[in-house]
């Protein structure tokens, strides 16, 4: 027996693809990204039209969506996160049915309660064996952990395993093992290697950048949870990464032993790990070369699955037992609501990923953004979308202060204390206002264009079109 | 002052403003700006509130904005029309 097809479109028939059915892709391919337009294509060709896509994120590269949305070959779209080009055809209308936005363990746990169920799987291996075995760790496109298939693989009626480097049975180190494949097709390539981790991740040499970073890693030492045993996520953009060198600063001069790091993975948290402040890496996505090549080489960074990591839906996931977070904004609210979803004109260019979920999980949630970028003052009165929930924030942190969510007086107090520049969250956006002037509201009018809900499954907010 | 010869100040960082003038013989004012829904008004307001400080009552002048300041959108425009004009 084997499950080796031919073609991708032998393997679209055998898994027996038609019109209306829901079909499931991950995005740890990111903007290198072949296989989610190469089974679109295949399928507009072979006339199916009318199909669902659940794809856990959507990105640039991923623009001819907007074509099979146009010809009805796709017809409803279901992710955690959509970058710009898609986001903004969005915005503008040209899909019939809102999206449905989760949060990467929303996603998770949908497809684990069956409120997302997939027909089929369409999962891009970086390499497998004939029987599907699969990982993300070797060959061409090689993109580390394959964290956000685990629930595609487990939960979809028919899963089709797409591969550019086959190797002979058994593939020894496989992440998802055979009993979940039904079919496994090579290809020549499934995706572009340099688009799908980055070289190296830096970090930001802006003042300002730094500037908030070091004041949020100044809210992280007082907080008290820096100690031994401390588990920490951060993001790999803009100030994040310098938070985790202050961070990292702090836990050599104390002499602090983390015990585990999470999230989107970067060489920075890697030689952290490597250096002895955290014990473990748990990786539900790698974001550069080293940490692709450290997932594959160092038993003390494990792979874990989008369930593992966040799903509401398990007895229990890594999120809960996470102390620090340091996340993100587009837009803050002055109840701390925060928006990751569209931009400050109202059009998507993003979504949860794993804010709300870590935002919930975590003992304390840190927002660090500037408080104005490009004349736009960060807080409003009222988010365009409200993308994570302000009870789940702590502590909003920019270059001119820091607001403490009135939910935490307790770290308020302990933050006045320690000196920092603790200030009311409508100060803050006064001191935006009066350098930027105060921005005329933006007007969304049209109908509903996407639904985010909640990591438990609930309706947390409703974008519309512009007009 | 008149705007006698093509000159250019600022540029498209995000945060900052690109300003052209050249001569015309009337006024002739193009703003683009990324914060035009948040902000169009107050660009328009500074824009033509230098323009009549220096007495500038004719030239092309071209404004793309990307999200500058005030103070930023009226030094870029002081140094264009310094620049491109005499008195």
């Amino acid at each position: 027996m084997s499950k080796l097809v031919s073609s991708l479109k032998e393997a679209i028939i055998a898994a027996g693809l038609k019109d209306h059915m829901t079909i499931s892709f991950h995005h740890h391919l990111r903007n290198g990204d072949y296989v989610l337009n190469m089974v679109l294509a295949k399928a507009a060709e072979m006339g199916i039209r009318d199909l669902n896509v659940n794809a856990s994120s959507l990105f640039d590269v991923h623009e001819p969506v907007i074509g099979h949305i146009k010809n009805q070959v796709v017809t409803g779209l279901e992710v955690n996160y959509m970058g710009q080009k898609v986001g903004r055809a969005i915005s503008e209308g040209i899909l019939e049915k809102p999206v449905i936005f989760r949060s990467h363990g929303g996603r998770a746990g949908d497809m684990e309660n069956g409120s997302a169920k997939v027909d089929i799987a369409f999962i891009a291996a970086p390499c497998a064996d004939n029987m599907g075995n699969m990982s993300g760790k070797y060959g061409p496109s090689a993109c580390g952990s394959l964290g956000y298939a685990f629930s595609d693989a487990m939960y979809a009626d028919k899963v089709v395993v797409i591969t550019d480097y086959l190797v002979p049975y058994p593939l020894q180190d496989c992440s998802i093992p055979e009993g979940y494949v039904d079919y496994v097709v090579c290809v020549d390539k499934i995706g572009d290697a340099s688009r799908i981790v980055s070289g190296t991740t830096r970090i930001t040499r802006d003042p300002v950048g730094l500037r908030i970073a070091w004041l949020a890693s100044q809210v992280v030492k007082h907080s008290g949870y820096l100690k031994d045993g401390f588990s920490f996520q951060t993001g790999a953009g803009g100030a994040s990464l310098a938070v985790a060198k202050y961070v990292e600063e702090m836990m050599e001069k104390e002499k602090i032993t983390g015990s585990f790091c999470m999230g989107g993975i970067t060489g920075y948290l890697v030689s952290m790990m490597e250096k002895g402040y955290f014990e473990t890496i748990l990786d539900v996505q790698c974001f550069d070369l080293s940490a692709v090549a450290s997932i594959r080489e160092n038993k003390r960074h494990r792979e874990i699955s989008a369930s593992r990591y966040a799903s509401p839906a398990a007895k229990s996931s890594a999120v809960d037992s996470l102390d620090v977070v340091i996340l993100g904004a587009t837009q803050a609210d002055t109840d701390f609501h925060v928006n990751v979803h569209t931009d400050s004109n109202g059009n998507i260019m993003g979504g949860s990923g794993g804010h709300s979920d870590t935002a919930q999980g975590a003992k304390l949630s840190i927002v660090a953004a500037p408080l104005i970028r490009a004349r736009l003052p960060l807080i409003a009165d009222k988010v365009l979308c409200r993308s994570t929930p302000g009870e789940t924030i702590d502590v909003i942190v920019t270059q001119r202060g820091i607001a403490v969510n009135p939910r935490n007086q307790e770290l308020r107090e302990t933050l006045v204390r320690a000196g920092l520049p603790v200030k009311d969250i409508q100060e803050l956006k006064k001191i935006a206002e009066d350098m930027a002037g105060v921005p005329k509201e933006v007007a969304c009018k049209g109908r509903t264009v996407a639904k985010v809900l909640y990591r438990d499954g609930t309706l947390l907010d409703t974008i519309q079109a512009k007009s | 002052m008149e705007i006698r010869k093509n000159a250019a100040a600022g540029t498209l960082e995000s945060s900052d403003i690109f300003i052209c003038v050249e001569p015309y013989d009337q006024l002739s004012v193009q703003i683009q700006s990324v914060v035009q829904e948040q902000y169009m008004e107050a660009i328009h307001h500074t824009v033509f509130q230098v323009l009549e400080e220096f007495g500038v009552k004719s030239g092309k002048i071209r404004v793309n904005d990307r999200g500058a300041l005030d103070c930023v959108i009226r030094a870029r425009m002081e140094t264009a029309i310094r620049r491109g004009g005499s008195r």
